[in-house]
């Protein structure tokens, strides 16, 4: 039996024990400790670069400061596009509890539209939540005071000032100068958002457009400290941003107003170039619009309404529309002729009202039944006789008529530094064949010869052709902008002639004799002009047919709808032996080219002439002083 | 070893200068690394607060209650706290279980009880009272304990556990069942019962995930996968991660740690403090802190391991231990290695209880410190 096991306190041992059990905790502690050290390690130093990257996002907000747009001056220095502040009423999204009740109380308050607040739900949808969104522009005195009020209401809405562009001149403006308008979805993808960080609008046509990355600059952007509610706490550091350049356009806004009051309730294309630089002068579309709508946005409504109007207000006639250029293709024949040796001046045709093609019995007919009788070159053009051309026409043949065209500058683009340009059209065999997949017929060439049939040219095209017809052949370059203003330096643009066309002054010189005589002659198409004015000029009459007569059929205006009425073409240059300005009117449907078209250009020209002198005579230099 | 525990080496007290700490017979090292602790936790609570004046003053004035107390306790000799200790248990427990009656709500759990005005929580006595007990009840009987002895003292151990998590308090229930478990250990229970404690423990666990409230099971499930949760649960883990990694080796300076002065880092002044140290001090700070808390925490065990009877070196190490599981639970917890448990940072973390609790703690320390060379070995 075993003895009860008795527990005696043994000292020195429970010491030993304890000791031993000191040591080993003290090394656990140990090995603990250099754990969490371990741990450290790996989150300070080998996580350090991660987790610093995340402590930095946390903290800052890259918040974009939107350039100050470049503003565009005409040759005047007076602004075609501006800035001006207005203040619009913006929602941060995350900062609103409940968007659709908050949308609801400001539709009471500020009566913001259906479609405001759908536009807003668009912008929403590609913008940050931390991005202030507008969701009804241009805000009146009387509803910011009213926001105001009631501002503690509304959480994450304010007001905010944004500087929109605004165009003072209107619907003298609106297709040269172009608009902007708020960016869109397929435009925001290709757009560096390094550059256009708080940028809602763009330049969508005209100079607005094609000089975008002039006008727009580049965005800067401030980093902005937040805490964790994203408040912000203070700015870090600021880039500024790069502010877009002005530019100052050759274009003169006055003489925008008197071709576009010259044009009446006319619709038509006035476009007018100072010949040896190129430069444009005028470049009116009428019907215009107000530009200023599509920088707010237009309601669908009123987009419709633009689209669907018949006289097409958004359609930039200057450059797009094309036309028949009618008679205002015979000075250009005419030097043709000369050119190729077909005619001489002094050689006449007999024009019995109407022309003939050998052993064919269709007539092609002059404009004037009873006929011009015996015509040389300077009757023909002065009278515009169309029996002349169609002689010359054939004997010159397509293929001369095609390529002395073209180096005019007609069927193709001019470079103009405006979007949109269309080419229009010399017909050639070649083309013929590859468009219609027919032959070339002999009578297509008689009536290209007076400007009709396939031939098709923009109002740009004409003025062109006109300024280099009035210097003698040099080709010009059309261009709309003069010079770009950066903060630093201006820079002009360069002007040079594109070729020398080579022809004999002689023959020059008779065809702007011949066109002198259409304006000052005393049977000249335009010879009421040519009474009232003190220089002078050298221009062309046009007529097109938008409507065939049949054969043995008589046009006439009173039974044809106002849409089939021929249009009317002027060309000219003035002074005619030292021409400062060219220029072509197309007045859609407006009948005679003498009486319709004509005196727009005439005074378009009085005015520049005159504005012109008086600066050359005072003080030999423009004045660039913007009027107040 | 005998000499030593009749004269002291480890006190140069001989000099002049010292005559207060002579007369006091405190040991200098822990003091000085307290000290340092406690100034060094200032600093530290001066950016997490947000610089504000305020509140250092209150931290101030609750450390220098601390160190009074401490200094106080540190007075009275051991064998007054062993004759009271099961008084203090006792009495322990009746708050515990008022609190659950009577308690105070604040932050969804009851854990407040006032008494004459004065607010406080009874947990933080089972602190001190827990380890005092058990080291009271194992000091009665030879040692190693035997089964029985340790049984009884697992009882002892879990019912106020229990009542803490009751309340619920995961974190003081934690570090209650550690102050007395460390006490079991140092008094040499064998390394097969530990092991089957351990495995006993582990085998719990789905049982105590049962018990759990909805918070403390998410603080688990986040602590796990802190990232399913950015910015529920898992937001706390996330932003002190960021706010230690952040640091790197340098540190971003004082007063400089954005996810700190920002707000990023919730509960930056309690809990979560030592990320706000970790992000402006960087690993430099954190390994220097380190080695402050294992100075402390060496010293005490050297005590521990110097006194004279089998109750003092008990309570001195389980104090010492519970200090170094406070730290280690602490700093894990920030560091994302163990769930978020609420257990804050000894002497830097905001908070009166705490502080008052730990600093009780080492005048026992020092009063066992100080007493041995008077009692009989």
């Amino acid at each position: 039996m075993a003895p009860p096991i008795v527990h005696i306190r043994n000292t020195p041992q429970e010491k030993r024990l304890f000791f031993s059990r000191v040591v080993i905790a003290f090394i656990l502690v140990t090995l603990f400790m250099i754990g969490l050290v371990i741990r450290l390690v790996y989150l300070q130093v080998d996580g350090h670069q991660h987790y610093a990257t995340l402590s930095k996002q946390n903290r800052i907000k890259i918040a974009p400061l939107p350039p100050t747009r470049g503003l565009i001056y005409d040759r005047k220095g007076r602004v075609l596009a501006e800035n001006l502040p207005t203040y619009s009423l913006e929602i941060i999204p995350e900062q609103v509890s409940d968007m659709q009740q908050t949308l609801v109380h400001l539709k009471q308050l500020l009566h913001v539209s259906n479609e405001e607040i759908a536009r807003f739900e668009k912008l929403r949808k590609r913008q940050k939540s931390f991005a202030s969104i507008p969701l009804k522009l241009a805000l009146s005195e009387q509803e910011i005071a009213r926001f105001a009020v009631n501002r503690t209401f509304f959480q994450g809405v304010d007001i905010q000032a944004r500087l929109i562009r605004s165009y003072p001149y209107k619907e003298l403006t609106a297709h040269v100068v172009g608009y902007m308008g708020q960016i869109n979805e397929a435009e925001l993808k290709n757009l560096d958002m390094n550059r256009y960080g708080g940028t809602h609008h763009i330049g969508k046509t005209g100079i607005e457009k094609s000089y975008e990355e002039i006008l727009h600059g580049r965005a800067g952007y401030e980093e902005i400290e937040t805490n964790a509610q994203r408040r912000s706490i203070r700015t870090v550091g600021t880039v500024a941003p790069l502010p877009g350049n002005n530019i100052t356009l050759s274009l003169d806004i006055d003489l925008q107003k008197i071709a576009y009051d010259a044009l009446g309730e006319r619709n038509g294309a006035v476009v007018a170039i100072q010949p040896d630089t190129g430069e444009v002068l005028t470049m009116i579309s009428k019907p215009g619009f107000d530009p200023n709508k599509f920088v707010y946005g237009l309601t669908t409504k009123e987009y419709a309404a633009l689209q669907a109007s018949r006289a097409r207000p958004l359609f930039n006639r200057t450059i797009r529309g094309l036309y028949p250029p009618g008679s205002t293709i015979k000075p250009f024949l005419g030097l043709a002729g000369l050119h190729y040796n077909v005619v001489k001046p002094s050689q006449t045709t007999y024009c019995p009202g109407f022309y003939q093609l050998p052993k064919l019995k269709h007539k092609y007919r002059c404009w004037k039944r009873k006929g011009h009788g015996t015509t040389n070159l300077l009757k023909a053009i002065t009278q515009s006789c169309d029996v002349y051309f169609y002689n010359l026409a054939q004997n010159l043949g397509i293929d001369r008529i095609y390529s002395f065209l073209s180096d005019f500058g007609f069927g193709k683009q001019s470079g103009l530094d405006v979007p949109g340009e269309k080419a229009g059209l010399v017909p050639s065999r070649k083309w013929k064949r590859d468009a219609r997949q027919q032959p070339w017929y002999p009578g297509e060439t008689l009536i290209t010869g007076i400007g009709q049939g396939f031939l098709q040219i923009s109002p740009l095209q004409l003025a062109r052709a006109t300024a280099i017809l009035a210097n003698g052949g040099e080709v010009i370059k059309p261009i709309l902008v003069n010079e770009q203003t950066s903060l630093t330096q201006t820079s002009q643009t360069e002007k040079d002639t594109l070729e020398k066309l080579q022809l004999r002054p002689a023959n020059y010189q008779t065809i702007v004799d011949d066109m002198i005589n259409v304006v000052h002659g005393p049977r000249g198409t335009a010879r009421k002009i040519g009474k009232k004015i003190s220089y002078l000029m050298a221009g062309k009459t046009g007529t097109a047919q938008v409507f065939t007569v049949k054969q043995e059929e008589k046009y006439d205006d009173k039974i044809l709808a106002k849409e089939l009425h021929d249009h009317a073409l002027f060309i000219a240059f003035a002074p005619a032996h030292a021409p400062r300005i060219a220029i072509a009117v197309v007045v859609e449907n407006g009948g005679h080219g003498g009486s319709a078209a004509a005196p727009i250009a005439q005074q378009v020209m009085d005015h520049f002439l005159a504005s012109d002198n008086q600066q050359i005579n005072t003080s030999g230099k423009p004045a660039l002083e913007p009027e107040t | 070893m005998r000499k030593s525990t009749i004269y002291d080496r480890d006190l140069d007290i001989s000099t002049d200068d010292n005559w207060l700490l002579h007369r006091l017979e405190f040991d200098v090292i822990l003091i000085l690394a307290l000290i340092s602790l406690g100034a060094l936790g200032l600093v530290i609570f001066h950016s997490a607060s947000g610089a504000s004046d305020v509140l250092l003053h209150k931290q101030m004035l609750r450390l220098g209650l601390a160190f009074a107390l401490m200094f106080a306790v540190a007075q009275v000799p051991p064998a007054v706290y062993q004759r009271s200790s099961p008084i203090l248990y006792l009495i322990g427990l009746i708050l515990l279980a008022s609190v659950l009656l009577f308690g105070d709500i604040g932050k969804g759990a009851q854990r407040w009880l006032v008494i004459a005005g004065f607010r406080f929580q009874p947990s933080e006595i089972m602190k001190i009272a827990m380890p005092m007990m058990i080291a009271w009840y194992l000091a009665h009987r030879p040692l190693p304990p035997r089964f029985k002895q340790i049984m009884v003292a697992v009882l002892l151990l879990s019912i106020p556990t229990v009542l803490i998590a009751k309340q619920p308090d995961l974190g003081t229930a934690i570090l209650v069942t550690a102050s007395g478990a460390t006490i079991l250990f140092m008094a040499g229970m064998s390394w097969y019962l530990i092991l089957g404690v351990v495995a006993i423990g582990a085998g719990c666990a789905p049982i105590l995930w049962h018990f759990m409230r909805e918070y403390q099971r998410n603080r688990v499930l986040t602590f796990l996968n802190p990232e399913s949760d950015p910015l529920g649960s898992g937001y706390h883990i996330i932003q002190s991660k960021i706010a230690i990694g952040s640091g790197g080796i340098n540190g971003k300076g004082w007063l400089k740690g954005t996810q700190t002065q920002l707000d990023f880092l919730p509960e930056s002044s309690t809990d979560f403090i030592f990320s706000v140290f970790a992000e402006e001090f960087g690993l430099i700070g954190t390994i220097a802190l380190l080695t402050l808390y294992l100075i402390i925490i060496a010293r005490g065990l050297i005590i521990a391991s110097q006194a004279q009877d089998s109750y003092s070196r008990l309570l001195a190490a389980g104090i010492t231990l519970t200090f170094f599981v406070y730290v280690f639970v602490n700093i894990g917890m920030v560091t994302g290695v163990l769930p978020v448990v609420g257990v804050p940072l000894p002497l830097i973390s905001y908070g009166g209880t705490s502080m008052i609790t730990i600093m009780f703690g080492f005048g026992i320390l020092m009063s066992i410190h100080r007493h041995r060379k008077f009692l009989p070995s």
